[in-house]
């Protein structure tokens, strides 16, 4: 799903359908058609009008890390559907076809690897896996993560895009707030450096947690950053929302994040914040 | 004639015969008491026959004890601390000094508002960035002074509005849940009323979490629930069953650690009633609490915590 600014500088998401890969893709900002190849090679960037679409989990990480350095940790063992739910579909079939559309396990794809030669722990959470929402999977995945962070001695970095909690796992994803808190917390204790990336969507209990308590917050150009969504908001309080509200731009301004950076720069930007945070080798 | 109007008639009932005996100088007492234990009967029944929408509702009731009138109640004295010391208050979320039978502590409370203009001024019990950066606040004093931190819960989420984004209300809410787990002293967190979403998790990363009765805990509100699962609100009651919302279901999800029995017709019906069974339950866990060295209390709250939901629970 691409993402563009509306006349009144907000975003919109557009539906795009997905299966079966298409050569080309249109942009639904500008409407151009793109080559998906050219697409991938300028970072999921339209290269006509600059707008964003979204980024997998695995060209994510492709696209920070040195090549061939990434190994995944081993995925949890965690109860899945704790409370049976079930909506219109059932969570149990939602879990099944997000895993078979994104190739992951869960929302978020953790793993160590190098960023320039300098070894991390790193996250990178998947909006196209029921939003990229936390439920006790993800919780664990991260958890898990900042513990190998903690025992390796490598800072952690975690890439955030995620629309908050899971409601399909209720109160237990609620929990997993403070839950990753308690991790981030040891970490803390332990003097390992956490960086974080806001990028579309940083929202809802992910970035009430585990999100807004970095040692060092980088946002993408074109991220999403807020509690509520707009519409939440809108709908709500009745409040008109100003121009440019929730950008990348209007973290930096209210003094939420220590840097705003486009993606194709995004890997020279981290390696730059990580020479900083770590001693020579 | 369903439950609750007979419930009303015969408390009519009641009514009028205490009056009838006061205005005559009767003795119905045994007539009185007939009823009462008819009426407690029927309020008993009401109660377990609640469905989880039906908690809700009471949960959401604006006579539901809780708020500054409660917390005046529960404690022999209070001294309210205001403002975040950055940018302002904020009515919705309040806190400050308490003596709880003679025991110093620090406290924090969601404040919905009893009449409309208060509800309306505490936007019914939604704290802004405001409110979450003051609760900080009073959390990093009660632990320079090592006072045991109580909190009780009643709001329907966080404020979702243009200044508390722009006062980053998701990174106060990080903050709290942050300052919350390094407490160098006992945390206890009652939920009165409605627990929702971030609002309530704030205050909630304690050493044991304790819930009416009645009360509800949530990631979402049944209604916001069902606009995003079901694309429409009017599933609530059906969304409400699938979140297991409800103090016993909580129980069994090790989501809170005791349920706090309320009066048989709800803890509204009840207000001193209600007072003193947190009282009793506050008092009895934070002595508990305070039994523990301070590593130990911070070790068993990691614990509690980062097993949510995981398979793994080992110590």
């Amino acid at each position: 799903m691409p993402i563009r600014r509306d006349k009144r500088d907000r975003y919109v998401e557009i539906e795009v359908s997905t299966p079966p890969e298409p050569l080309w893709v249109r942009c639904e900002s500008c409407g151009e058609l793109i080559f998906r190849q050219k697409l991938q090679e300028n970072q999921y960037v339209c290269p006509r009008c600059g707008a964003y679409f979204f980024l997998s989990a695995q060209d994510r990480v492709a696209s920070l890390v040195d090549g061939g350095s990434f190994v995944e940790l081993p995925p949890p063992q965690v109860v899945e559907d704790p409370l049976g739910f079930s909506d219109q579909v059932s969570y149990k079939e939602r879990l099944g076809r997000a895993r078979a559309e994104t190739g992951l396990s869960e929302a978020v794809l953790a793993g160590t690897a190098n960023v320039q030669g300098i070894p991390v722990v790193l996250a990178v959470m998947d909006f196209r896996f029921i939003g990229g929402s936390m439920g006790v999977g993800v919780g664990e995945i991260l958890c898990q993560a900042m513990e190998h962070a903690l025992q390796e001695g490598k800072p952690f970095v975690l890439v955030v895009s995620s629309g908050g909690a899971r409601v399909q796992e209720g109160v237990l994803s609620l929990l997993q707030m403070v839950k990753v808190v308690a991790a981030r917390e040891a970490l803390a204790r332990a003097g390992i450096p956490y960086i974080a990336i806001l990028t579309y969507p940083s929202t809802g209990g992910v970035l009430a947690s585990i999100g807004s308590i970095a040692d060092l917050t980088i946002a993408e150009e074109g991220a999403l950053i807020g509690f509520a969504g707009p519409r939440v908001i809108e709908q709500t309080t009745g409040e008109r929302l100003p121009p440019g509200f929730q950008t990348a731009k209007f973290a930096l301004e209210h003094g939420m994040v220590d840097a705003v950076v486009p993606r194709a720069k995004l890997r020279e930007e981290l390696a730059r914040a990580l020479s900083v945070l770590v001693d020579e080798r | 004639m369903n439950e609750a109007e007979r419930l009303k008639v015969l408390e009519e009932k009641a009514a009028e015969l205490r009056r009838l005996a006061e205005e005559n100088g009767l003795d119905l007492s045994a007539e009185i008491a007939v009823l009462e234990q008819k009426i407690a009967e029927l309020r008993r029944a009401i109660q377990e026959g609640l469905s989880p929408w039906g908690r809700v509702q009471l949960a959401r009731r604006p006579d539901r004890p809780s708020g500054l009138p409660f917390v005046q109640a529960l404690c022999d004295s209070f001294y309210e601390l205001r403002g975040d010391r950055i940018v302002g208050d904020d009515p919705a979320l309040r806190g400050g000094f308490a003596k709880l039978k003679g025991k110093r502590i620090a406290i924090l409370f969601h404040q919905r508002g009893a009449t409309p203009e208060e509800q309306r001024q505490a936007r019914f019990g939604m704290a802004s960035a405001q409110g979450y950066w003051k609760a900080r606040r009073i959390m990093k004093v009660a632990a320079r002074l090592r006072l045991p931190l109580l909190t009780l819960i009643n709001t329907p989420g966080a404020y979702p509005g243009v200044q508390a984004e722009a006062h980053n209300i998701a990174g106060a809410i990080a903050a709290c849940i942050w300052q919350m787990l390094q407490h160098p002293a006992p945390t206890l967190a009652v939920i009165l009323g409605e627990g929702g979403s971030g609002g309530a998790v704030a205050l909630a990363a304690a050493d044991r979490v304790l819930i009416l009765e009645n009360a509800t805990y949530s990631v979402i509100s049944p209604e916001g629930a069902a606009s995003i699962l079901w694309k429409d609100a009017k599933f609530a009651e059906k969304a409400a069953e699938n979140l297991k919302l409800t103090a016993q279901e909580l129980l069994a999800l090790g989501a809170v650690d005791e349920v706090i029995p309320e009066a048989p017709g709800g803890a509204h019906t009840d207000f001193q009633g209600t007072v003193e069974a947190v009282r009793g339950a506050v008092l009895r866990h934070l002595s508990e609490l305070s039994a523990l060295p301070l590593d130990e209390l911070l070790r068993l709250r990691y614990k509690r915590y980062r097993h949510v939901g995981s398979a793994g629970g080992a110590d």
